[in-house]
């Protein structure tokens, strides 16, 4: 019987990464939840062991049904009759499952239903559903959009929303139209308040993930007259109240058990959440951080099942009388994939947790001020959360897909058929670099913490932290390829052109990137053993890359850039 | 009407991930090698059993279990899965039982626990594949059995409508309460461990496990009764030493051996007495049995 959690010892590493204690310790308040409830931890060790408890439920779910589902939901696929979506069979399976297993909720509060767990091990459990099938993991992590509601909605909206999804509602973000897509200050879905304080919403919705869902999140034009994002408000639809039809539902290359719908609204009741014209610049900014984080999980469970697919198909094939692993030319894939997969991974939970810190200062906030070095802190952790989502979105995204690519390779002919799970893999994965943002807008979030700095204090940091003598040799290369990103952002932003700074952005946010999870899997290998040698295969690929773009950068000259354009 | 359900479960090795030392060299399992897990099919059981509690409310669940001390890791994943409770039957001297010394022992502890309207279990366990002890426990309690059943369709009055899955087919059919009910692989599989349950019974534990916990665990488990699992000697259920155990136990095993089946010759019967009849005297007279 396989089991995600357990058979990944990965995962427990970075479950136990010192910071934990601090964010868990937030997170429960100093265990005061015990008093009240009798599934609250008692302590630290004591909320430790119930994530590993719980995470091992949802390894089980995952390596035992969610996966073996998988196949057949990707052939069968949701259905579109009379405006409404009937997931596939297995779909509804392993919804079944996870609602009784109680796993829909896990980081809302205890008082409205939810497991109270920080982000991380959420996150963690998002990285485990997405190997066993992604597409499965868009429903299971819509429930992300509760903590908008928790985040910004009334406390009566909290009440009667976020227990229903703890239970296992499902819920969707209504954001994208036909034309507004990456643009989403062009959303026209039309608001209109009534007398009585409710809301008619009237328009088209497109591409809308399980846009059939129980509770909505919908961005929707309330200003009358305006054009910008200055006019959009954040709304929330109860299906129960109708209004809303599925149009129909795309047919897609990959994640197909994932209903995308067009959505029709005609006179749809809804309710505002939090206050108007807030809607794009707080609320959605907000969740797409959130579902960003979840798509950079996502990239990071599709790169796992990857590597699995073709390290246990290496195994098996044998030609030249022997297993195909035994050649360096199969085994370096293998290895670089593992790299990849794993300095990912290592960003993943580092922004996870950065995530973790600031998002529970800001909670207590509500509560009770702040005393002045905990708002430094949550200044401090909002800062690198905001400039490492987009990295571990855009280069995690971009690095599932490349293993994707390299796992057909490794099972050659086979892996072009569909007898094996890796074409599906292949299909599912290619996604993970387009929505919530493409990598090319996930380098416009990020360039402002290359020019700022924010990235480059990051490494500062880690450089400070103290390495075994063994490791030594590794932080002395890191400590060049810091030196070589430091002289690339200064040549590109000494040149004074909005273009050309625009054309390098690309390369200064992957070598901030390669150089940063280089660091962070020097941190791993320094507390465990297990990752020295996936540090240096990924230490030798980040070098060559920051080398790689250095040169560019220098021998680049800015008259080029009328030979990139297309006519 | 609320129910007291009672779910017979084994803690058994896993034998459907046998690896190759499995077996020890005089051909007995060697259970250091094997994980221990909870007999799938007893499994079932506590699904139907979970469902009879959905759709009865007010009604408890406790797990009934035969082993060594650690069988209450039995108890606390059914408590994880949905059950209120359970009971470790547990003493040297029911060591060694076959199935015969295992149901009486088992009864007896049914007997003790005293009001119950059904009792289930899973049809047979994957180590001993004998499938006898829920009968014979039926019988020593003498009440009704209804085995391979695939699915409790209803529940009232007194009586339960099973439907058990035959090898040719399917049939339904009805028992007074209380009985014995086996349930077979193709029921429904059993919900999985709950989120919250797994963090609230995490600490459920027999009073010999508990001394070992903190003082602080310990004194969670001193304020919450739920969290202690009863652990019953064959003392305690006033079981006679001459059934139990290795004492009670006729089947003696002479010798184990690796035998690949091949059907050389088959023979189907038809349900009436003549036929079998003829087919028991073959078999004495081969000495197949007897």
């Amino acid at each position: 019987m396989a089991n995600y959690y357990t058979d990944n010892p990965a995962l427990k590493h970075h479950l136990q990464h010192p910071l934990m204690e601090k964010i868990v310790e937030l997170k429960e308040r100093n265990y005061t939840d015990a008093d009240k409830y009798d599934y609250a931890p008692l302590d630290f060790a004591d909320a430790m062991d119930s994530y590993d408890r719980v995470l091992d439920i949802v390894g089980e779910i995952c390596g035992t049904k969610i996966v073996d589902n998988a196949e057949s939901v990707d052939h069968e696929g949701p259905v579109c009759e009379g405006g409404r979506v009937t997931y596939a069979a297995g779909t509804r399976d392993n919804l079944d499952t996870c609602r009784k297993a109680g796993l829909m909720g896990m980081a809302m509060p205890r008082r409205l239903g939810g497991l109270n767990f920080p982000i991380t091990p959420y996150i963690m459990a998002a990285d485990i559903v997405s190997r066993a099938d992604a597409g499965f993991e868009n429903l299971w992590g819509l429930q992300d959009c509760a903590e908008t509601i928790y985040e910004f909605g009334s406390e009566d909206q909290k009440q009667r929303f976020i227990p229903r999804a703890c239970e296992g509602a499902t819920m969707s973000m209504d954001l994208t139209e036909p034309d507004a897509g990456s643009d989403l200050q062009s959303v026209m879905l039309k608001a209109t308040e009534q007398p009585d304080g409710t809301w008619r919403l009237n328009g088209v919705k497109r591409f809308i993930t399980n846009g059939d869902s129980d509770i909505h999140l919908v961005l929707a034009r309330s200003e009358e007259g305006t054009k910008d994002g200055r006019g959009l408000s954040m709304f929330i639809y109860d299906k129960r109240d109708g209004g809303v039809n599925v149009r129909r539902i795309e047919n897609k290359m990959g994640i197909k058990g994932s209903p995308t719908c067009e959505l029709v609204f005609k006179n749809a009741k809804a309710e505002l959440c939090g206050s108007r014209r807030l809607g794009l610049i707080k609320y959605v900014m907000a969740l797409m951080n959130g579902a960003r984080l979840g798509i950079a999980a996502q990239s990071v469970g599709i790169s796992e099942r990857a590597y699995r697919e073709a390290l246990a198909y290496a195994k098996d094939r044998k030609q030249f009388g022997k297993a195909i692993i035994e050649f360096p030319a199969v085994y370096e894939i293998l290895a670089v994939m593992k790299a990849k997969l794993e300095a990912s991974r290592s960003l993943l939970y580092e922004t996870s947790r950065f995530v973790d810190m600031y998002k529970l200062y800001e909670d207590i906030s509500k509560e009770r001020a702040l005393t002045p070095e905990e708002r430094k802190e949550m200044k401090h952790y909002s800062r690198l959360a905001d400039a490492c989502t987009p990295m571990v979105k855009g280069m995690g995204s971009e690095y599932c897909n490349q293993n994707a690519y390299d796992a057909i390779q490794i099972h050659g002919g086979s892996g072009f058929m569909k007898d094996y799970a890796c074409e599906r893999v292949y299909r599912d994965a290619r996604i993970t670099s387009i929505y919530e943002g493409t990598t090319q807008l996930q380098v416009v979030a990020a360039i402002r913490h290359v020019t700022t700095g924010t990235y480059l204090s990051l490494m500062k940091e880690y450089e400070a932290r103290e390495v075994k003598e063994s490791l030594q040799p590794m932080r002395k290369r890191l400590q060049a390829m810091m030196e070589r990103y430091e002289k690339a952002v200064e040549a590109v932003t000494s040149v004074k052109d909005q273009a050309y700074g625009d054309f390098m952005a690309r390369r200064l946010v992957e070598m901030a990137g390669v150089t940063i999870m280089s660091w962070l899997l020097l941190d791993d290998a320094n507390r465990n053993d297990d990752f020295v040698a996936t540090a240096n295969v990924y230490l030798n690929l980040a070098e060559s890359e920051v080398a790689r773009h250095a040169e560019f950068i220098d021998s680049f000259k800015i008259e080029e850039l009328a030979d990139y354009k297309a006519e | 009407m609320s129910l007291n359900i009672i779910v017979l479960a084994k803690q058994v090795p896993d034998t459907r991930n046998v690896g190759k030392d499995a077996m020890k060299e005089d051909g007995t399992v060697n259970r250091a090698a094997l994980p221990a897990i909870f007999n799938p099919e007893d499994l079932n059981a506590l699904e139907q059993a979970l469902r009879l509690k959905e759709a009865n409310p007010g009604s408890t669940i406790t797990l009934l279990t035969m082993g060594l001390p650690r069988a209450a890791e039995m108890v606390r994943e059914a408590m994880w899965r949905g059950a209120d409770g359970g009971i470790v039957l547990t003493d040297p001297a029911l060591g060694g039982a076959d199935t015969l010394a295992t149901s009486y022992s088992l009864a007896q502890a049914v007997k003790k626990f005293g009001n119950y309207d059904i009792i289930l279990g899973g049809r047979q366990a994957i180590d001993g594949d004998t499938a006898q002890v829920g009968p014979q426990i039926a019988e020593k309690l003498g009440i009704p059995q209804v085995t391979y059943a695939e699915e409790i369709l209803d529940l009232k009055d007194g009586f339960v409508t099973v439907k058990r899955r035959l090898e040719h087919g399917v049939e339904t059919v009805k028992s007074p309460l209380p009985c014995v009910v086996t349930v077979n692989g193709s029921a429904a599989e059993c919900r999985p461990r709950n989120a919250v349950r797994v963090q609230r019974y995490k600490y459920a534990s027999l009073p010999v496990e508990q001394e070992k916990m903190s003082e602080r665990v310990k004194e969670v488990v001193a304020k919450r009764p739920e969290l202690t699992i009863k652990k019953w000697s064959a003392a305690d259920v006033e079981a006679d030493p001459a059934q139990i155990g290795f004492a009670g136990s006729p089947t003696k095993v002479k010798a184990i051996e690796a035998v690949v089946f091949t059907a050389k010759e088959s023979l189907r019967l038809d349900d009436n007495d003549e036929q079998i009849e003829a087919l028991v005297k073959d078999l004495i007279a081969n000495h197949t049995i007897g």
